[in-house]
């Protein structure tokens, strides 16, 4: 299956453009939304929208923080889902929770509700190959595309693999650990990129340790493009507003079009 | 039936981690699989279980307890191993397959200390790096065993997220080990997480039930008791007791803690790792669990208990806070045996069950001794 947000990221791609997704925390704060539109505005080329979990085993402290203030102000994953529908954001959208969410209002309707939202795409990263099986059949029947996760553990045999169930992108974890800004871009993050661009056609975008404009252009010397969570994350804690997540956006934007 | 060796216990089981610790569980699971039918490995293993932890532990028959509730009771006193509980029957296992595999260093989460206090004891042994997470709120109310973990040269660190207790010591513990995989041995304490884990830690716990069933044997003419009867948090010594039964007559009963009660629930969820019952909302959010144990303070079981549970083999039952503490109470008066709170559930059970139970045998995991709970226990009841 290929959908629209394979579709969008080919599209940069294929036109010499590196992929830009920024994460952002569904419900963190009430202008939530708003920051989404000027992520969108800042030149996102896909969003991705976390859906809060009450533990969220590979998240670093910046986006566990978001969870429990969204969880605190009363967010479920129908909310999120409500003020999406409609919403006309104008770029492709991911859901990115964790298992327990989908299976606990059932893979099929939690397949069906991101559709109805106009959710692209769905990351569930404790879900992995050999789990998928129920979600991915939900999903690929509903249209929804699954991204699966790679990591620099892998063995080689199983990058082909992982690549092949992959829809949307095939999203790269850029080094041993959880979300979160680091001070310099992991070793690993270069090396991982181009062990899936040799297995696989699909963009490949690094996430989890890519943390400023700097490292999102050094990483895609490689890959082809890549996943800002932290960072954007923690301007919004930092309170400053969709305009400053807006510019922030823009600062990778322009940073990896290059002069 | 499922194939536990597979990580399925019936619709239960499962590898539920982020895809940088999936490598790391296959090859757990092609270790313990190639050690576990390897005689050297099987008898230094044992050589450490007889002559370092203690084994085999004693079978006491409670005269006194036996009279005051009318059910003849049989106590397996996994609280007389050193470190003072079930769990170094585990740690010794995995600390071996940790070696074995080339990692220098173990992570553990720990509730009530007593996981942690025998994985520190490990890691003091094979001269390994040991850092354990344990919830703020148990580091409070279990100090004594966060000091024995330093004395043992562990490094403990507090985890401060959630309901800051097992659970969240849990989530961290994964954290840490997803950024240290590949030097770093995850020594998870209990029946739960993803495969192999719910599988290889009740292996290394089967050795209570089989030597209870021989030792039951020996004092029952050949027989089995009418009743095996363990505490449940995430299950593990429960598991071990039950393993050397599963295939008798004998009725299965695990206690769980009121406020933690993940079966008696029965909603399937999936978290840590594995898909089971767990304390959850409505839209999955994870529950947060409320009992006087710190060591089955946890909204979540391991997968082969929920299995056990929806198949009818076992049957699990609540108790409340209030009763623990009578029993705490019960059998230390009577039999001069001051159980950990962890433990003392099963005894609650059995005193609130006594006219059912009456003229049965009931075969008792004694998980681990009171020490540890002294001081809560003297805040609680002066």
């Amino acid at each position: 299956m290929s959908g629209v947000l394979e579709a969008t990221l080919r599209s940069r791609r294929d036109s010499g453009g590196k992929c830009l997704v920024p994460y952002l925390t569904g419900g963190l704060g009430p202008d939530w939304l708003d920051t989404v539109h000027a992520v969108a505005a800042a030149g996102a080329d896909a969003i991705e929208i976390g859906v809060p979990f009450s533990d969220p085993g590979m998240d670093g402290p910046t986006i566990q923080e978001a969870n429990d203030i969204a969880l605190e102000a009363g967010v479920t994953p129908q909310s999120i889902l409500d003020s999406l529908r409609g919403a006309d954001i104008g770029v492709p959208t991911a859901v990115m929770t964790y298992g327990n969410i989908a299976y606990r209002m059932g893979w099929e309707r939690f397949a069906s509700m991101l559709v109805d939202s106009g959710v692209s795409g769905c990351i569930l990263p404790d879900i992995p190959l050999e789990e998928v099986g129920p979600w991915a059949e939900a999903a690929d029947g509903a249209g929804v595309e699954t991204v699966m996760l790679a990591a620099p553990t892998a063995p080689d045999e199983r990058l082909p693999r992982i690549c092949r169930r992959s829809h949307g992108f095939v999203y790269a974890v850029g080094l041993l650990g959880i979300t979160g800004v680091r001070a310099e871009l992991a070793a690993s993050a270069k090396i991982i990129a181009g062990r899936l661009k040799n297995v696989t056609d699909k963009p490949v975008l690094v996430g989890v340790g890519v943390g400023t404009p700097a490292q999102a252009v050094e990483v895609s010397t490689v890959a082809d493009g890549v996943v800002v969570g932290s960072a954007v994350v923690q301007r919004m804690l930092d309170r400053a507003g969709p305009e400053g997540v807006g510019e922030l956006v823009a600062e990778f934007r322009a940073a990896l079009d290059g002069p | 039936m499922g194939d536990p060796e597979q990580g399925r216990f019936g619709e239960f089981g499962g590898m539920f981690v982020p895809e940088t610790l999936v490598p790391a569980c296959q090859q757990l699971d092609a270790a313990f699989r190639e050690a576990w039918i390897d005689p050297a490995f099987r008898a230094e293993l044992t050589d450490l279980l007889n002559n370092y932890a203690g084994r085999p532990s004693a079978l006491t028959e409670c005269s006194n307890l036996s009279e005051e509730l009318g059910c003849r009771v049989l106590l397996k006193r996994e609280d007389l191993n050193h470190t003072g509980s079930h769990k170094i029957n585990n740690v010794l296992g995995q600390a071996l397959l940790a070696r074995r595999m080339g990692k220098t260093s173990l992570v553990a989460e720990t509730g009530a200390g007593q996981h942690g206090v025998a994985t520190a004891t490990a890691a003091a042994l094979f001269d390994m790096d040991c850092v354990v997470y344990m919830g703020a709120v148990d580091i409070e109310r279990q100090k004594l065993n966060v000091f024995r973990m330093q004395l043992l040269g562990t490094e403990v660190r507090s985890a401060e997220s959630g309901s800051r207790t097992l659970k969240d010591a849990v989530n961290e513990a994964m954290r840490h080990w997803v950024a240290v995989v590949e030097t770093t041995h995850y020594c998870l304490g209990s029946v739960m997480g993803p495969h192999p884990y719910p599988w290889m830690v009740r292996e290394f716990h089967r050795v209570i039930g089989d030597e209870a069933r021989q030792q039951c044997a020996a004092v029952l003419d050949g027989g089995i008791p009418d009743v095996v009867a363990a505490c449940v948090g995430g299950g593990s010594n429960a598991a071990g007791i039950f393993a050397g039964f599963a295939d008798s007559d004998a009725r299965l009963v695990g206690v769980e803690p009121a406020g933690g009660a993940a079966v008696g629930r029965a909603v399937p969820g999936i978290v840590h790792g594995s898909h089971s019952y767990l304390m959850q909302d409505e839209w999955g959010q994870v529950l947060e669990a409320e009992s006087i144990s710190a060591g089955l303070d946890y909204p979540g079981i391991g997968p082969e208990h929920a299995h056990l549970a929806a198949t009818g083999r076992a049957d699990y039952i609540p108790v409340t806070d209030a009763e623990v503490v009578d029993a705490f109470q019960l059998l230390s008066r009577t039999e001069g045996i001051i159980p950990a709170l962890e433990s003392a559930h099963v005894i609650a059970w059995l005193s609130k069950a006594r006219h059912e139970l009456k003229g049965q045998t009931v075969l008792v995991n004694l998980s681990g001794r009171g020490d540890k709970d002294v001081a809560q226990m003297m805040d609680i009841l002066k």
